[in-house]
């Protein structure tokens, strides 16, 4: 037996016998997430028992080395858990910005003492972080962001606005893009800090979307102090760890899973059949041609991951995968929406789990503009990929 | 399953690059158009792929292949793509090689041998209608003497007219429409009643219309079971399909790579027209679809391969999406040329009338979309 089956054989024996039962149920939705942090309220003692058993193992982080909270696995390995987690339905015992974001940035630019200080809170979900880059003024024009950080010697004074920063009323720490020097081109002048969101001068005022729900926030900033110690990588150099991170961001969001059941059993279930056909023949041409993209979109993010693994850089392919990943996912709603007709409409039933459907379907038109718009992608793809003029 | 090229398909994608590039570039097809060639390709080629172990890619080294496999034929099927290259590779390497693989073994010893080294060209005489449905067969083999007569008419028999042999699909019971009742047989082309037309495609490629009409063959020459044909077809296109998909991918990589090469070069308004945004955009859109449409390719051969029993669902969905894709490089090809896209001056043209064929053969993407969602029950 090679070491990866016995991993996989040791790990399933260890969550068969430490994964609580009602953390093999599927989340009916960001309810039921565990975020972690500060300000967090267990839904369940499971939920707890699970992130607490999890954090023991150091697989909250799997691939995080063990002094940072993590276990040291391979990415084989971790695949190899992710996929017994999957084989008994083990839910996620930790939904974490530090985990996705922030870690990855820290682990490739971060110093020693800022590993020490921040990694162990994240891998046990005790500090929960948010992300502040975007201004009223800087959307997919980010980096001509103004939020200003003043040097004041051992710290820097900052004065501005953050717009679009998942979760900042729940909070507990920032990592933010802040502007050092202004007498340069736009991309030179840009600083990575981290700070506490209890500092004085610091508020965030959640903003309602368009699906009623308000995961994100407008974060005011005013003269709130900022220790130098909590700078990642050089001053005025934090452009290439914003972009490092946009990259990580893309990914994750060209690879969420959006409809978790098959488009056309959605579709057979709302509409039914008729000769052994979806009821509906056009909508049924553009179920199968969406289902044909899906699969062929999966083995290439498969691929690209695959070939990233052997050695290429994914690169501004990560682009590509955002742009297309995203509009899939848009384009499957709509025909979602489309078969289920008027009971896709209700927005506060019982019967439609508080207009999940609805909701859910809102909420994907915003997976082309966060991390980078389409139109974003496509220049990005332009000048990278294609070369062309003037890109 | 493994998406990444290894060491040997990677070679194999070397040479075959480097062989179609030099010995049959797009040129040659200009060259075989212009001097209205008989035969529609080059036997001199056709030799120099079989030596390079082309022509016997996926039939078994005992019967003097290289059994490399289809993921690889499919990377030799690519670069014939790029380069628009005429040859009798998927008639007879793929579409007769694979049909003969599930032969008695005096067919297979028979015919192998000839396909791998380059000396046999064998056309798969399928389709009747407008449009691709196999179920439809009409044509009859009805019993006569220790043999069959066979009665009907294909069209779109790829290398037809120059055959050695055909492969023709023909009922033995049952009604049009039904999946049970087909049967394949080797039938010599220059059997009495065989009448055959070379019909000369879009793509300055080569079909035949072939009318049978009492044609006596032995009954040695049923290929595979009476009644059973269905089974061999169902390998025979899958195959096929995957391999076409992979042409495709070839010719519309390259209207790509042509057009983005293009647009930096030509002006107007004073400035290089890949600087406006509006092709910029539409390029890039491309270049996803192009990429997405490679994992189709690459999932789909590399699920033949290794016996996969959804690869002929995944050999579907990939000429599905390669059809559509190939064809929209095309489309966008000539529209981003601008007028010199008229012309048949430019390649681009010839990219949009092999796609235009190669998207059609062995069913195109509403035929393969259709299929799929009855697979999937809906």
């Amino acid at each position: 037996m090679s070491d990866l089956d016995t991993f996989r054989m040791d790990a399933r024996a260890w969550l068969e016998a430490n994964c609580p039962d009602e953390m093999r149920t599927p989340m009916k939705g960001d309810k039921d997430a565990c975020w972690g942090g500060r300000n967090f309220t267990f839904q369940s003692d499971a939920q707890k028992l699970w992130l607490e058993r999890m954090v023991a193992q150091g697989w909250t982080v799997p691939t995080w080395p063990k002094e940072y909270g993590g276990a040291g696995l391979s990415r084989k390995e971790e695949i190899v858990l992710l996929q017994e987690m999957k084989r008994i339905n083990a839910r996620n015992p930790l939904s974490s910005f530090g985990i996705w974001m922030l870690g990855p940035a820290l682990l490739k630019f971060g110093t020693d003492e800022q590993k020490a200080e921040h990694l162990p809170p994240i891998a046990r979900g005790e500090i929960r972080w948010c992300q502040g880059y975007s201004e009223p003024g800087a959307g997919s024009d980010l980096a001509s962001l103004k939020t200003k950080a003043e040097d004041k010697g051992d710290h820097y004074i900052v004065n501005g606005q953050k717009v679009w920063t998942s979760y900042a009323d729940q909070a507990d720490w920032i990592f933010c893009l802040v502007r050092t020097d202004n007498t340069g081109k736009k991309h030179h002048g840009i600083s990575f800090v981290l700070f506490d969101m209890a500092s004085e001068g610091v508020e965030a005022r959640p903003i309602k979307l368009i699906s009623g729900r308000s995961p994100f926030c407008e974060t005011f900033l005013s003269d709130v102090k900022v220790l130098k110690k909590n700078l990642v990588g050089e001053e005025h150099k934090g452009w290439s760890i914003a972009k490092y991170l946009l990259t990580h961001e893309r990914e994750m969001i060209g690879n969420q899973e959006g409809v978790t059941r098959p488009l056309h059993e959605i579709a057979v279930g709302t509409l039914g059949l008729e000769d052994g056909k979806l009821a509906d023949p056009m909508l049924r041409a553009k179920v199968a041609e969406a289902e044909i993209d899906e699969w062929a979109f999966n083995l290439t993010m498969k691929r690209k991951l695959a070939e990233a693994k052997a050695g290429a850089s994914l690169g501004a392919d990560s682009s590509m995968l955002k742009y297309y990943g995203t509009e899939l996912n848009k384009r499957k709603f709509e025909l979602m929406m489309d078969a289920a007709g008027h009971e896709g409409l209700e927005w506060e039933s019982e019967r439609s789990n508080d207009g999940k459907m609805a909701r859910s379907w809102l909420r994907t038109k915003g997976n082309s503009i966060e991390g980078g718009t389409s139109e974003v992608q496509l220049n990005i793809i332009s000048k990278h990929i294609l070369q062309l003029p003037g890109a | 399953m493994a998406l990444v090229l290894n060491e040997d398909e990677v070679m194999m994608r070397d040479m075959a690059q480097g062989f179609f590039a030099e010995k049959a570039p797009v040129k040659a097809l200009r060259d075989l158009r212009d001097s209205r060639d008989e035969t529609g390709f080059d036997r001199g080629l056709w030799s120099e792929m079989a030596a390079q172990g082309f022509a016997g890619i996926v039939i078994p080294e005992e019967h003097g292949g290289v059994d490399m496999g289809y993921l690889a034929a499919g990377l030799v099927a690519e670069q014939m793509g790029r380069n628009l290259t005429a040859s009798p590779f998927l008639s007879t390497a793929i579409l007769a090689a694979t049909a003969l693989k599930h032969g008695t073994a005096d067919q297979q010893s028979e015919w192998l041998p000839k396909i791998a080294s380059g000396e046999a060209v064998i056309a798969l005489a399928l389709d009747e209608g407008v449009k691709h449905n196999p179920r439809g067969v009409s044509t009859t083999a009805e019993p006569s003497g220790n043999g069959f007569k066979l009665n009907g008419a294909k069209a779109m028999v790829v290398d037809g007219h120059v055959a050695d042999v055909l492969i023709v699909a023909a009922r033995t019971s049952g009604e049009p429409g039904d999946a049970d009742g087909l049967s394949l047989f080797l039938v010599d082309p220059k059997t009495d009643g065989i009448s055959t037309e070379r019909t000369i495609m879009v793509d300055s490629r080569n079909a035949a219309r072939i009318d049978l009409d009492d044609v006596e063959v032995a009954g040695d020459a049923l290929l595979g079971t009476l009644d059973g044909g269905m089974d061999v077809l169902d390998a025979v296109l899958t195959a096929g399909r995957g391999i076409a998909a992979a042409e495709l991918l070839g010719a519309g990589a390259q209207a790509f790579e042509d057009t983005v090469a293009y647009i930096k070069e030509r002006k107007q308004f004073g400035a290089i027209i890949g600087e406006f945004q509006a092709l910029q955009h539409r390029s890039s859109h491309l270049y996803s679809e192009v990429e997405i449409a490679r994992s189709a390719v690459i999932g789909a051969l590399t699920a033949l391969d290794d016996g996969d029993e959804k690869a002929p669902l995944y050999c579907a969905m990939a000429k599905a999406k390669l059809g559509s894709v190939a064809k929209l490089a095309s489309q966008e090809g000539v529209q981003m040329h601008g007028g010199v896209g008229m012309t048949d001056e430019y390649d681009i043209g010839l990219f949009m009338k092999r796609i235009r064929v190669l998207q059609e053969l062995m069913g195109d993407a509403h035929f393969h979309m259709n299929e799929f969602a009855l697979s999937n029950q809906y």
